[in-house]
């Protein structure tokens, strides 16, 4: 059988009404922002903040990603704060004293010719330098640990071996936001939902309050973590962004027993495929090509993603399609994130997690709340500076393979 | 599926075509004077439109010519679809891309297709976002 969800209080926090002014203020309510206030709060002592969200709580990028946490990032500062983020992710359900069912059943990304192969293995032994656990398994052993894959060499693109981390997985998106906004709610912090920042006051070149949706509010600090949107807002500030939003999809089917242990990606084929604790398989590829803040994309992209799920998982052609839906992912040129100061006083960016950024809510939150209370970075954020297009230390990722999710 | 109206070659499926980013922006007039800022605004900025956003599409599976179109990010609407060195077609008076169009890289004109402003729906504009929560 599969897992049955825990119930939930009906109300995990106030809607309090925003104060006139704040110690700082954070734009967007999805996983990141609630994480930077959760560490504002906790780690810097700083409670006379509030987390404003235009829409419903995490009902962003947050309530619509696969959920898949690993850290098997090639470059040293990527596996230096994914796998940051690991460890707070597995500390997290008893800090938060909350059960988000987090599920380390371990990540395979699949490798389908030899470049692949060649790049996997480094990878791993990348991973390992890093302290990051990571295996590299054969066919057979694929099979083993994932019986319903298809190890065959009558497809097109026979499965040559895997990368794999078994501490990685998946947990349930939303009860991690509420997780973090129960939280933020006991130690003062307000989040306010409804409430569309439209604009900023600045006094010079310092920002100091909001214009929203809900009136003028002031305050010494603003930190961004609106994802899709970090242009827009960036632009009302003053600033430019290397962001391109796209839309991103996935899909899930409907129930089944379970029958998919682990978490499969692949990049070559593309498609990953987890199976929900209720038990729908949940599935997700790549970005449509085009810009877009539609929170929708097209659906060849789909189509697309279910044809190489079928190849690799054949008892999958019998499954149905219950629901497609997309978000809005802030994409940069080396698929990196970017957290850290702006041109702009007093205000701070957490942006360009793109297509893989729950998994590193954890550990945006840490580094982006200690650069908004200290003004200078985090060692593990430091690298992700914007500055870095400026003087060319790029951290690439795109070239990585592992950057998918 | 986007339905992209090919200046060339008609309506065809966004799946026979190419996407190229942001339309208009002109390779540095002196690339040797510039500094790491404007280098990189060059290399990694560019316009992340929320609204109508000009850009570029290649038609890769047809007649393999560049063109310009206008876009709404938001709703996908397709309001324009117009040769690459010409302005477009929303500006009352396109700036001029800087007197380089020799090297610019939206310089390899479509040649003779006439801007059409007519718009071709989408159909994707009535697809109303999914907003559930994945689970
Ligand atoms: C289909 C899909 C699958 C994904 N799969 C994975 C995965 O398997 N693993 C992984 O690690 N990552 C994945 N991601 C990426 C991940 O979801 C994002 O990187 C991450 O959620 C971004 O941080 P966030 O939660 O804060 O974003 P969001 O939840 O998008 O939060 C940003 C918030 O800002 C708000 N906002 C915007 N503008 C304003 C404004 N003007 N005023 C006030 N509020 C504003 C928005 O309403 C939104 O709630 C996926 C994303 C998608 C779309
Ligand atoms: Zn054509």
């Amino acid at each position: 059988m599969a897992d049955l969800l825990p119930e939930h209080p009906e109300f995990l926090w106030h809607n309090p009404t925003p104060k006139k002014s704040y110690d700082a203020v954070i734009v967007g309510g999805g996983g990141h922002g609630l994480a930077t206030a959760y560490f504002l709060a906790k780690n810097h002592g700083m409670t006379n903040i509030a987390v404003l969200e235009k829409g419903w709580l995490a009902g962003g990028n947050m309530a619509r990603n696969t959920t898949i946490i690993r850290s098997n990032y090639l470059w040293d500062e990527s596996a230096a704060i994914y796998e940051h983020a690991l460890k707070l992710w597995e500390i997290l359900p008893e800090e938060l004293d909350y059960d988000f069912l987090f599920s380390q059943r371990g990540v395979m990304n699949l490798a389908h010719t030899l470049g692949d192969v060649r790049e996997s293995m480094r990878r791993v032994g990348a991973n390992k330098l890093n302290g990051v656990d990571a295996e590299w398994l054969d066919p057979q052993q694929v099979k083993e640990l994932c019986p319903i894959l298809n190890i065959s060499d009558t497809i097109r693109y026979p499965v040559m071996g895997a990368t794999y981390q078994p501490r990685a997985g998946i947990a349930k998106h939303d009860h991690v936001a509420w997780a973090f906004a129960r939280k933020c709610d006991e130690l003062g912090v307000d989040i306010i939902q409804n409430c569309e920042v439209t604009g900023f006051l600045k006094d010079g070149n310092r920002v100091v309050g909001v214009k929203t949706s809900q009136g003028t509010i002031h305050t010494e600090k603003v930190g961004l973590c609106a994802a899709g949107h970090s242009s827009v807002l960036a632009e009302m500030a003053g600033f430019r962004l290397p962001i391109q939003s796209h839309p991103l999809q996935a899909l899930v089917s409907e129930l089944h027993e379970p029958v998919h242990p682990t978490v499969v990606m692949s990049n070559h084929v593309h498609v990953y495929v987890s199976q929900a604790h209720k038990g729908e398989l949940v599935m997700g590829a790549g970005v449509d090509a085009y810009n877009g803040y539609g929170q929708r994309g097209s659906f060849h992209v789909i189509e697309h993603q279910m044809a190489a799920a079928v190849e690799l998982f054949p008892i999958f052609a019998r499954a149905h399609v219950l629901r497609t839906w997309g978000g809005i992912v802030d994409t940069t040129l080396d698929a990196s994130p970017i957290v850290g100061t702006t041109p702009v006083d007093n205000m701070f960016v957490n942006c360009g997690w793109g297509t893989g950024g729950f998994k590193g809510t954890p550990a945006a939150g840490l580094t982006f709340a200690h650069t908004i209370a200290t003004g200078s970075p985090h060692a593990l954020n430091r690298p992700f500076a914007l500055e870095r297009f400026e003087t060319g230390a790029l951290i690439d990722e795109h070239g990585a393979a592992a950057v998918a999710h | 599926m986007l339905l992209i109206s090919c200046p060339n070659c008609g309506s065809r499926d966004e799946t026979e075509f190419h996407y190229g980013g942001q339309a208009h922006v002109p390779y540095p007039e002196n690339p040797a004077a510039l500094d790491d800022r404007q280098w990189a605004q060059f290399l990694f900025y560019r316009d992340n439109t929320k609204g109508a956003f000009a850009e570029r599409w290649l038609h890769s599976t047809g007649c393999r010519q560049w063109f310009n179109m206008l876009r709404d990010t938001v709703t996908y609407e397709i309001q324009a679809v117009y040769p690459m060195g010409g302005g477009r077609p929303d500006r009352a008076a396109p700036a001029p891309e800087s007197g380089t169009a020799s090297t610019a890289p939206d310089s390899t004109t479509t040649g003779t297709a006439a801007p059409d402003v007519s718009g071709t729906g989408t159909g994707s504009a009535s697809t109303t976002a999914p907003e559930g929560a994945t689970e």
